[in-house]
């Protein structure tokens, strides 16, 4: 048998530069950052504080534009995109996963589960079902009428991981996902996202501080400073 | 969605609470006001369009001889005239105020043919020099039955003033004012000619019911034409406009009333818009994560508008459900001042349209702002 061929590349970031204005100030806070990112992958990116990870991820979450470079996602550039049809994109392919869990505080965990299908036209059966097979996935169903104060902080980072995938995402973007929770939750969610990553086949970024989280990744890079060149690495 | 949008507006039951009411309030303040200002057009409405009044040219309060009434009923197409005045007497009590007219009642009542009576009781009335009628709702504000002696103490026309129920009347329409009260002018006359002969043989005004209504102005021209130059020069305008003169005098009370309407609506305005200001910059980092989750800018306005007009017209509604009690407590105080005094459909039609604007106004602020709201500042978290 012939080796497997490597996946195709998914994000192909090249040149990417985001500045912001404090007042009269320009911060520059990615400077022509090169990154690709094959399909499939788990990819840890760590960094100190400050040095523009949650910025690097929102820009290929779709959440935020570049000032300069390209964002190549599947094949469509991204950077390109208008509000709207980037809004539409994101509910399409990106799973975001918050560091503060940010569930909708007066919806069940089935009804934040459901909440990004209320976009699609899928009829309000199947949303339901759509939803509980989510909760299912991440192990919470028993706690689907629960609102999100009557949950640890554990479970209600599974309920948005289940809200993250109940729309089939290409990727799954993680900003610090374990950052707010105590050791045991933080594995339980780790182990989630392997899952979701090996099972699944869903391709993760996460961005994290916790070494213990970074180990989990199939790759790691580091961001110093805004500074980030891996197109190199295997292009 | 709405589920959403219900469950974020008992967020902060209190705060929702305290609008709702500041908001049922400011829309039960308008309602009364509304009404009020009805009330007092409702004199105006109710007038007929073939019926001219003439009065004296220099004010109200100057009377007019009776000789006129011979010129006037010689000018062709005039179909009838009656005359009388404002007699202003109390009974019992000042506080017990009603209008009171002494007039000539024979073609007085053929011409307010909406004043219906009973054919027998209208016999006894002509018949008795000091008969007199009362409106429904006045008899039975004074529970007054037909036979009983009614004495008013002349404030006009000094002396106490016997008069004897003959009948009563009923408004032809919902709109008629029932609680009017009239007897013979001769009675005060003959008196005045006795006592004070200068003041005797005068009227406050002459009604006409002219045959076309078409001619009226025409025919008021020329009643007034036929008394230029005299002692006294009149004004003949129809019974609306003649009414309206009466009103006018309260005129910028009405007005004060109106522009306080609507002040009133200006600062729950401010106070909802406040609210939902409020409410939008607490919830931006949710804001920012529904976009996150692909919703935008439109689903968010329709969140934040469905929120706001759901809590104005909660309040909205609670004011006119409260309106029906209010109005029937000011009927029972104020009805001896006011003839009609019911919410018309109209006002409850433009409480609620006003509760939707200012539901509506007050989300454009924040809906605005959450429109616009970049996700990556809505995220953002210090620390
Ligand atoms: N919306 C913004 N406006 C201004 N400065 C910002 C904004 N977002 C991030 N920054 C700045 O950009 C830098 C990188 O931020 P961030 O990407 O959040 O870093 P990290 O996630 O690695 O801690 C920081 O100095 C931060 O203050
Ligand atoms: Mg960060």
């Amino acid at each position: 048998m012939a080796p497997a061929e490597a996946p195709p590349i998914l994000v192909a970031i090249d040149n990417l530069t985001k500045s912001y204005r404090r007042g009269a100030q320009i911060i520059t806070v990615l400077q022509h950052v090169c990154l690709n990112i094959r399909a499939g992958e788990f990819l840890a990116l760590m960094g100190p504080s400050g040095s523009g990870k949650t910025t690097l991820l929102n820009l290929i979450a779709g959440i935020d534009h570049p000032d300069e470079g390209t964002l190549r996602i599947a094949g469509v550039d991204i950077s390109r995109l208008s509000e709207s049809e980037l809004a539409i994109w994101r509910h399409r392919n990106v799973g975001f996963i918050f560091q503060f869990y940010n569930l909708v505080p007066v919806l069940t965990a089935l009804e934040n589960v459901e909440l990004p299908l209320l976009l699609s036209e899928l009829p309000r059966r199947e949303r339901r079902a759509h939803a509980e097979l989510a909760l299912q996935l991440v192990g919470i169903s028993d706690r689907k009428d629960h609102y999100p104060r009557q949950l640890s902080g554990g479970q209600q980072q599974r309920v948005a991981i289940a809200r993250a995938i109940v729309t089939d995402p290409v990727i799954i973007a993680a900003d610090e996902p374990t950052g707010d929770l105590d050791k045991v939750s933080a594995q339980e969610v780790l182990d989630l996202l392997t899952r979701l990553n090996q099972e699944l086949g869903k391709t993760i970024i996460m961005v994290t501080h916790d070494p213990r989280a970074a180990e989990r990744a199939s790759r790691l890079q580091h961001l110093d400073k805004g500074v980030l060149n891996a197109c190199a690495v295997d292009g | 969605m709405f589920k959403l949008i219900l469950r974020n507006s008992l967020r902060h039951r209190l705060r929702t609470a305290l609008t709702i009411l500041g908001m049922a309030i400011a829309i039960l303040s308008f309602g009364l006001l509304r009404t009020v200002v009805d009330a007092w057009y409702a004199g105006v409405e109710g007038a007929a369009a073939d019926r001219l009044v003439t009065r004296n040219a220099i004010s109200l309060i100057f009377r007019l001889p009776l000789a006129y009434l011979n010129k006037i009923k010689a000018i062709p197409g005039i179909k009838r005239v009656a005359y009388g005045y404002w007699f202003g007497g109390v009974y019992i009590d000042e506080k017990n105020f009603f209008p009171q007219f002494a007039v000539e009642l024979h073609n007085y009542l053929d011409i307010y043919t909406e004043f219906k009576i009973p054919p027998e009781q209208r016999q006894a009335l002509l018949k008795e020099r000091n008969a007199c009628v009362a409106g429904r709702k006045l008899a039975q504000r004074f529970g007054w039955r037909l036979g009983d002696i009614i004495t008013l103490r002349g404030t006009i026309f000094p002396g106490n003033w016997e008069l004897v129920l003959r009948a009563i009347y009923e408004g032809a329409e919902e709109t008629t004012d029932e609680t009017r009260f009239f007897f013979h002018w001769d009675y005060v006359n003959e008196t005045l000619v006795k006592n004070t002969p200068a003041v005797a043989n005068q009227v406050g005004w002459f009604i006409s019911q002219v045959e076309d209504i078409e001619r009226a102005p025409l025919i008021a021209g020329q009643i007034d034409d036929t008394f230029r130059n005299s002692l006294a020069e009149t004004l003949t305008e129809s019974e609306k406009a003649f009414q309206m003169g009466f009103v006018s005098m309260t005129k910028a009370i009405v007005m004060a009333i109106q522009v306080v309407s609507y002040v009133v609506i200006a600062i729950i305005l401010i106070v909802l818009a406040n609210t939902m200001a409020m409410t939008a910059r607490e919830r931006q980092e949710e804001h920012a994560v529904l976009k996150t989750l692909g919703f935008q800018g439109r689903h968010l306005v329709a969140l934040i508008a469905g929120e706001s007009v759901a809590i104005a017209l909660m309040g909205g509604i609670v004011g006119l459900i409260a309106i029906f009690p209010a109005a029937h407590y000011f009927r029972t105080a104020l009805g001896n001042y006011f003839r009609v005094f019911t919410v018309s459909d109209e006002t409850l039609l433009t409480c609620l349209v006003i509760a939707l604007i200012v539901g509506l106004l007050s989300a454009i602020f924040p809906a605005w702002r959450a429109a616009r709201l970049s996700i990556a500042e809505g995220l953002r978290r210090i620390g």
